[in-house]
């Protein structure tokens, strides 16, 4: 949530707020979705359905802030917004939607936003079925102990079979899908019976109490650049409002609170926020790290007795190097990973120098996507040019005298004689493919080391779960995927541990120097046929030089593939007189201004892009 | 060590180039400051270069006289050969020509009658470059010039018949092109015994027809290596036909049969650049001016004709960008260019190390102060040039 905050209003004309709603005519609840199975496209006909935004107001996709989000499709950060919604029984109800990302890798936000709803709406596109991100955010819910409404949503397409995608939702996940409420987000058709289903099926709140001690949940915070954090919170008991004194009870930070409010979509003063509730408070907070999400806050005259239970706190399992294109952005990428950070603590990095590509940061992500998102936001946001090497996961070493490292980076691989055991981490993954694919995505999941533990059909759909090393799916194993399948395959994961493995390192040698960037752990089996991919690769983007280079693959000492660079035979204008002087003048400008872009090792000339092309691992 | 004002100027030549820029037609890999000639009167031209050296030279008051004058292009030869005589006249009277000043124009085969070379000659003319470009005539009709093979031979055969200084172009390493082949072609030149010879590869500029058709992919340039074997053939060829390289490109006969006007350029000599997109330099104070014409035709005239508009820009070159200069076209000169000219312009001289090294590579050696490029060091002069400036 990144929206810079119009000025608050504290009030809407049109649009008046409930201040204390009695607990049973609130209602918290998430939408579950696949990517481009309408969630968003509902939530803001929910929205215009109660009067949150004028027609003139809404924008596609009036959660999505940002312009990736926007762009993509996706939903990066949470979002809530509170709506009045005068039922057929008559009862003006306060219904908190909390959007939630789609995505694997924010399965932590979305496992925040479901412990803060006691109910979910799983929209599943009747045209396409269930999907494996579906899969795994329907089974949190449950975990929660939600109820579930089923919405199937785009049944105005020519496509869409209702009865078959009902079956499915009964069979794969289990429930009952006779109440399905059918829906057109993108029509119109269907928004009041959802918003009716919200109000009769979706439980309230448990009830909280309002004059006890402060116990409030934070669910989120994120920085806004005129009013500093922005906390998202849930109230359990007593009420929350302005000028109160409020403790962190983990970090046992105090604030006085600022102002309370509640999205509309846009934000509004409210004067309390009372048990059941959801919304935000304001309270002078510099930095959004202060800010322990899964936290309880409490009142510092009057603390409650106990925290709520926490959330489990985010790993980082991927890892890769950013570096500056000009190293002389370093600084401009120092600040800019700063201010990304304000917004997105599951974001950390550590400083990494690199021979090959000059000092940078080490950054752990979430998942590939993550890592994504982080990278493009960076150079929209910032306008930077920036070095990404490949990513890599996080290794357990158990050293020969008993000492535990967690490795984030190949080339910090200590002396092979020293370390025991090297584990790396798995994943398992679930797969739902048309079966005309199924041959081409079992055979991408062998190749990358899987173990098959599942693989079952519905109707023409076949659902397979895979073991896999992650170190497999980082580098491309998501496009590949993809291209096998035509985009119709979907896919999820989540970490099942780590396991030792015969693993190496693998050293790239240009003319006999190691390049430390592109160093790497692979699986001994695969190690030849690695190292031959990256040396031919090599050849091909490390521009001729005056003599003639070796490139070679090696594990220690011993050399497993190589490939040699031939020498350059001609570099020579044919034609120079007076005219050319210039013109050959100006050339030479531009090639002393590359060979400032190119990194040396030892004699040779190596050109900063092709330390990216080598790594990208698409095709192989 | 020397100081900049002797690194520079005059005494390591003072030319003149003329730019006439049209041609019957345009050759698809052309890219210089061309037009098509069509049927326009070049009367107006003609005068604004006449006043363009007017000009030019009263800032030049006081210089040893002009030791080359040479008519390029385009095509000059479809200048008139009163407008020839025209113009070496006004350069006499404003600059004054040296002695053995050489007077080259530039020709091609369909231009020349021995009347006409008759006339050039007696217009002043002392050195003809004919663009000859190919002996084969597959390759000239690819290479879109509208003469034949047969016809660039009795062309050589009537320069040489009236003029002793001539020198025949030729444009090889065209796709497909076999070493055999060049050989041939290459062989039955040398046997006219010319003089001197310009033999260049091919070279594909961007926004020419040729440089377009690769784009496309119709057209499929000689691989480097190819490219390279064809230039040693070159080297070797011209050697045992007594016409050794004196330059990159450039092979004589003797001493005295290479180009003056040339080695002007490749010496960072000064010389005045006359007409529409000619490129000047001019040494004052141990400070290098590059100067360059407006490249339309009708703007360089109507600039010309009303002199309170600037029909050429004036750029004063940095010292890095002068040694620069003098470095590259230097190191194209079998004999070198002295490092210590070059030197004179650098904050830091250039490193010893790197020299070292590319010495015992053997690219280059040193030879009484001056940085010679050996025979293998000749096909990467860019190359080497770069290393010694970076």
């Amino acid at each position: 949530m990144t929206h810079i905050l119009p000025l608050f209003q504290t009030s809407e004309a049109g649009y008046i707020l409930s201040m204390s709603t009695p607990i049973e005519h609130i209602r918290n609840f998430s939408i579950i979705a696949h990517i481009d199975h309408g969630k968003s496209t509902l939530a803001d006909r929910l929205i215009q359905h109660c009067g949150g935004l004028t027609d003139r107001e809404m924008s596609d996709q009036v959660l999505d802030n940002m312009d990736i989000e926007k762009e993509r499709g996706i939903t990066i950060k949470a979002q809530t917004v509170r709506l009045a919604y005068t039922a057929k029984d008559g009862i003006t109800y306060t219904l908190n939607l909390m959007d939630t990302p789609g995505h694997v890798d924010f399965s932590y936000e979305v496992s925040r936003c479901l412990a803060a709803c006691e109910g979910s709406l799983l929209v599943v596109d009747a045209s396409q079925g269930v999907e494996a991100q579906t899969l795994a955010n329907v089974y949190q819910a449950i975990d929660q102990e939600h109820e579930i409404v089923p919405v199937l949503n785009k049944v105005d397409l020519p496509a869409a079979d209702i009865d078959r995608v009902a079956e499915q939702i009964e069979e794969v996940i289990g429930l009952d899908a006779s109440g399905a409420v059918l829906t057109s987000a993108k029509t119109g058709l269907g928004i009041e019976d959802v918003l009716e289903a919200i109000v009769k099926q979706l439980p309230p709140p448990a009830e909280g109490d309002a004059s006890a001690p402060l116990k409030v949940s934070l669910v989120d915070a994120y920085y806004d650049p005129y009013l500093g954090v922005v906390v998202i919170v849930r109230v359990v008991d007593g009420i929350l409002k302005k000028k109160q004194k409020i403790r962190m009870m983990k970090t046992g930070s105090t604030y006085d609170i600022d102002h309370v409010g509640v999205f509309g979509p846009k934000p509004v003063h409210v004067e309390t926020l009372g048990p059941g509730e959801v919304g935000f408070l304001v309270a002078s907070i510099k930095d959004v790290a202060d800010c322990s999400v899964g936290d309880t806050i409490t009142e510092e005259r009057r603390p409650c007795a106990g925290p709520l239970p926490g959330y489990k706190d985010v790993q980082p399992v991927v890892f890769c190097g950013l570096f500056p294109m000009d190293a002389s952005d370093f600084d401009d990428l120092r600040a800019s990973m700063g201010k990304l950070k304000l917004n997105d603590a599951s974001f950390s990095w550590e400083m990494e120098t690199s021979a090959a590509l000059g000092m940078g940061f080490r950054c752990g992500f979430l998942g590939l996507l993550h890592l994504e998102i982080i990278q493009e936001r960076l150079s929209r946001e910032f306008d930077l040019d920036l070095i990404a090497t490949a990513p890599s996961v996080v290794y357990e070493l158990t050293m020969t005298d008993g000492t535990e490292i967690e490795l984030h980076n190949p080339s910090d691989m200590p002396d092979v004689v020293k370390v025991a055991e090297i584990r790396e981490p798995w994943i398992e993954a679930t797969i739902f493919t048309p079966d005309e694919y199924l041959g081409g995505v079992l055979k991408l999941c062998q190749d990358r080391r899987g173990i098959q533990t599942e693989l079952t059909y519905v109707g023409k759909r076949a659902m397979m779960k895979y073991e896999l090393p992650l170190n497999e799916v980082v580098f491309d194993f998501y496009d590949r995927l993809k291209s096998i399948s035509k985009g119709y395959a979907s896919f999820d994961y989540e970490l099942v541990g780590h396991r030792p493995e015969n693993l190496v390192k693998m050293s790239i040698l240009v003319n006999d120097e190691p390049v430390d960037a592109l160093a790497m752990l692979v699986h001994r089996d695969r190690a030849e046929s690695r190292g031959r991919q990256m040396c031919e690769r090599l050849k091909d983007l490390i521009p001729r030089q005056m003599f003639k280079i070796p490139v070679q693959a090696a594990i220690g000492a011993k050399v497993i593939a190589r490939e040699t660079i031939s020498a350059m035979r001609k570099d020579v204008t044919a034609k120079c007189y007076g005219g050319d002087a210039t013109r050959k003048r100006k050339l030479l400008d531009k090639q002393k201004a590359g060979k400032k872009r190119m990194r040396q090792f030892g004699k040779v000339d190596i050109p900063q892009e092709a330390f990216v092309a080598a790594l990208r691992m698409d095709g192989v | 060590m020397i100081n900049p004002g002797r690194a520079i100027g005059p005494q390591y030549g003072f030319g003149l180039y003329l730019h006439w820029p049209y041609c019957q037609h345009i050759c698809p890999y052309c890219d210089f400051n061309v037009y098509a000639a069509k049927d326009r009167t070049t009367e107006p031209l003609f005068d604004a270069m006449l006043a363009d050296l007017a000009a030019q030279a009263s800032q030049l008051k006081g210089r040893a006289p002009l030791s080359s004058v040479y008519f390029g292009g385009g095509t000059p030869s479809l200048m008139s050969p009163s407008q020839i005589a025209q113009f070496i006249d006004a350069c006499t009277a404003a600059l004054g020509l040296s002695e053995r000043c050489e007077i080259t124009l530039e020709a091609n085969p369909n231009d020349i009658r021995l009347d006409r070379a008759k006339n050039w000659k007696e217009a002043g003319i002392n050195r003809i470059s004919l663009g000859v470009q190919s002996l084969d005539d597959r390759a000239l009709a690819f290479l879109g010039r509208d003469h034949t093979a047969a016809q660039g031979l009795q062309a050589v055969e009537t320069v040489a018949h009236i003029f002793e200084r001539y020198s025949v172009d030729l444009i090889y390493a065209r796709p497909d092109q076999s070493l055999a082949a060049w050989r041939e072609e290459l062989t039955s030149l040398l046997s006219l015994k010319p003089p001197h010879l310009s033999l260049y590869e091919l070279t594909i500029a961007p926004k020419t027809a040729f440089g377009k058709a690769a784009q496309r992919g119709t057209l499929i340039p000689l691989d480097e290596e190819a490219q390279a074997d064809l230039y040693e053939l070159t080297e070797d060829l011209t050697a045992q036909a007594g016409l050794p390289a004196y330059e990159i490109s450039n092979y004589a006969r003797s001493k005295a049969d290479q180009s003056r006007h040339n080695l002007t350029y490749w010496r960072s000599g000064d010389w005045l650049g006359i007409g529409p997109g000619a490129h000047g330099r001019l040494s004052l104070d141990g400070v290098r001016l590059s100067t360059e014409g407006r490249a339309r035709p009708q703007e360089y005239i109507t600039a010309v004709q009303n002199a309170s508009h600037p029909w050429q820009t004036e750029t004063a070159l940095t010292a890095e960008e002068t040694a620069a200069e003098i470095l590259t076209m230097g190191l194209r000169v079998k004999t070198g260019i002295e490092q210590d000219r070059v030197n004179a312009f650098l904050p830091r001289p250039i490193d010893k190390a790197r020299l070292e090294s590319l010495q015992t590579e053997g690219w280059l050696s040193l030879q009484e102060g001056r940085l010679c490029l050996t025979p293998s060091g000749r096909l990467l002069a860019d190359r080497i040039a770069l290393e010694l400036l970076r």
